[in-house]
């Protein structure tokens, strides 16, 4: 087995007594949909937080592609290949749907700090951006303001503007939070496609997108890990079943 | 969508060509010079305001010391009206660095709450020390030649300098707006943990823009200076910020022209509010309108008020939602 991805030994993050993340030691293999779960509270997006360098964790250490980052600045981690999607849909209301993904490719120019150069400039990224704006079905949406988007295509976009800075790992906070079921369906298939060559960590409630996309299960519960596998083994631990369930012995429940 | 740039451009090109004709259809070049100068102030505290979504309160001491920057170094200097300017641009600008560096670091409320304590710190400064006149500010500034040849003491002379670097500031703007530069600005304002996410640092293209607003304001300040002959506390009192806030509200936030038909509306109301209220007081026989002039304040309060009320994207928003709109309902 190749070396993880992303690796932490340790991690905690205490809030003034209320300790939500509690020495969590997590390897994320390269190429895999790593899907972290847990019921409310158990400290998930805390994590990703930490992860992605957003709040300064109290103790333990990351490695990311083998190096420490654990003092890195957020947008540094960024540049390094892991980039974050957020739990409420993150696009850029002002700006059109193809500005959106624009805006994660122009960096790379170097001419985000040319307040003296017309946005035209931008303008070779187009055919970069309607790539990515393509594949997840938003091509012809393409001048629309991103904010008058409906909600499922907002996840679409922030899907297409996080796949514009060719990622190593993406983590994705609840990707399907808050959609219908057309649309669960259209973004679980579409993380699937995406994912091809990256690395995918994921925050997912809905079981039936975990058991279907996941490689490897991690299970939370107060800021703990109580369980990591494949589907089968973290649906028939015990442990696991009495998180969701409060006890009792419904074997199988977790699906 | 293709007949929207042509009708900005004719909206645009009409105001142009009021501003060039104005003194020639009874404008006092006076009263129009002071007009753009508060029109560029507006629209430097909007670019930071409309723009980045910073609200500052301390744009008076970048308006101030650009003014008694330029005012002082014609003075006790001599220097040429061009250099004065330079030197009011340059001066804003610094003080934009430290201000911009150390209010940026919270923003909301916080970031306004920072901005005017500095302000007011800057302007105790400018009523002890002795450079600034105190009480008395600087008189008899004196307007010189522009590059030695242009004679400025001719008021329409100046006029139209004032309109050229006022335009040219004003495409500047507009220029950075419309830039890679302005497009991550907008990222910034709408979301910000995502742009972290994208690999941007927020701070370092709120500290630039910061300081090009403060540059432009000290622009103004000079402009001001110069044209005007004199530099008071006011221009680094408090209520000066609040009135480039209120100027911006009025104009309309958001859109470019905005802050600028603000500024020409409320400095106009201001100046000619006596003789509007003497008018009305002959009109209708009320001998109460002719003490308007004296409650320039309350009328600002009414029309902030009735901005607030019932136009709320101000004059210029309201107008392009218009021109959006209609289109598309014959359609």
């Amino acid at each position: 087995m190749s070396a993880p991805v992303l690796e932490t030994r340790g991690l905690r993050k205490s809030f003034k007594g209320f300790t939500a993340v509690d020495g969590v030691d997590l390897a994320v293999q390269s190429g895999h949909i790593h899907a972290l779960i847990g019921p409310n509270g158990a400290g998930k997006t805390t994590l990703f937080n930490l992860l992605t360098r957003f709040i300064e964790p109290s103790a333990g250490e990351i490695h990311f592609n083998g190096e420490p980052v654990s003092n890195l600045p957020a947008k540094a981690v960024a540049r390094r290949g892991m980039v974050r999607s957020f739990q409420i849909s993150a696009v850029f209301g002002g700006l059109s749907v193809l500005d959106n993904v624009r805006l994660a490719l122009q960096r790379k120019l170097g001419v985000s700090f040319h307040f003296w150069r017309s946005a035209r400039v931008l303008d070779r990224l187009n055919e970069e951006a309607l790539t990515l704006l393509d594949q997840v079905g938003l091509a012809t949406l393409a001048d629309e303001a991103a904010g008058a988007l409906p909600y499922g295509r907002k996840r679409a976009l922030e899907l297409a503007t996080t796949l514009a800075m060719d990622p190593v790992l993406m983590l994705l906070d609840e990707p399907t939070q808050g959609m219908g079921y057309e649309d669960v369906e259209r973004v679980t298939s579409l993380i699937k496609t995406v994912s091809a060559g990256r690395t995918v960590l994921m925050v997912e409630h809905n079981m039936k997108v975990v058991a279907s996309i996941a490689d490897t299960l991690t299970v939370l519960q107060r800021g703990r890990v109580i369980a990591s596998g494949d589907y089968h083994q973290v649906s028939r631990n015990e442990e696991v079943t009495r998180a969701y369930l409060g006890g009792g012995r419904q074997g199988g429940a977790a699906a | 969508m293709s007949a929207f740039p042509s009708l900005r451009t004719c909206g645009y090109a009409m105001l142009l060509f009021a501003l060039v004709v104005a003194p020639w259809a009874g404008l006092y070049p006076v009263l129009g010079t002071k007009l753009l100068c508060y029109a560029l102030f507006a629209c430097a505290f909007h670019l930071l305001l409309g723009y980045t979504g910073l609200a500052s309160l301390g744009h008076a001491a970048f308006l101030g010391v650009g003014g008694y920057v330029a005012g002082y170094g014609v003075k006790m200097w001599q220097l040429s009206p061009e250099l004065a300017l330079l030197a009011g641009l340059g001066s804003g600008a610094l003080l934009g660095v430290v201000m911009g560096f150390i209010s940026i670091r919270r923003s909301g409320i916080y970031f306004t709450m920072i901005t005017l304590a500095l302000a007011q710190m800057v302007y105790f400064l400018c009523v002890q020390l002795p450079q600034t006149g105190g009480e008395d500010g600087l008189q008899g500034i004196d307007r010189g030649r522009l590059f030695g040849l242009l004679d400025l003491h001719d008021d329409l002379t100046m006029y139209y300098t004032v309109l050229v670097i006022s335009v040219a500031a004003f495409l500047f703007i507009a220029r950075v707006v419309y830039s890679p530069f302005g497009q991550a600005l907008q990222a910034i304002k709408d979301n910000e943990p995502r742009a972290v996410s994208l690999g941007y640092h927020p701070n370092h293209y709120k500290l630039i823009v910061f300081t090009l607003s403060a540059a432009l304001t000290g622009l103004a300040g000079a402009l001001k200076a110069i044209s005007l002959g004199f530099v008071t506390l006011s221009d680094v009192h408090w209520m000066t910020s609040g009135h480039a806030l209120l100027m911006t509200l009025v104009g309309g936030l958001g859109t470019l022209s905005g802050p600028v038909v603000g500024a020409l509306a409320l400095v106009t109301l201001e100046n000619k509010m006596g003789a509007l209220g003497a008018g009305l007081a002959s009109l209708t026989g009320f001998a109460w309108f002719s003490t308007l002039g004296e409650s320039v304040m309350m009328i600002m309060g009414i029309v902030f008020v009735l901005c607030v009320l019932t136009f709320r994207r101000g004059i210029m928003g309201e107008l392009l939602s218009l021109s959006r709109h209609r289109p598309r309902k014959t359609a």
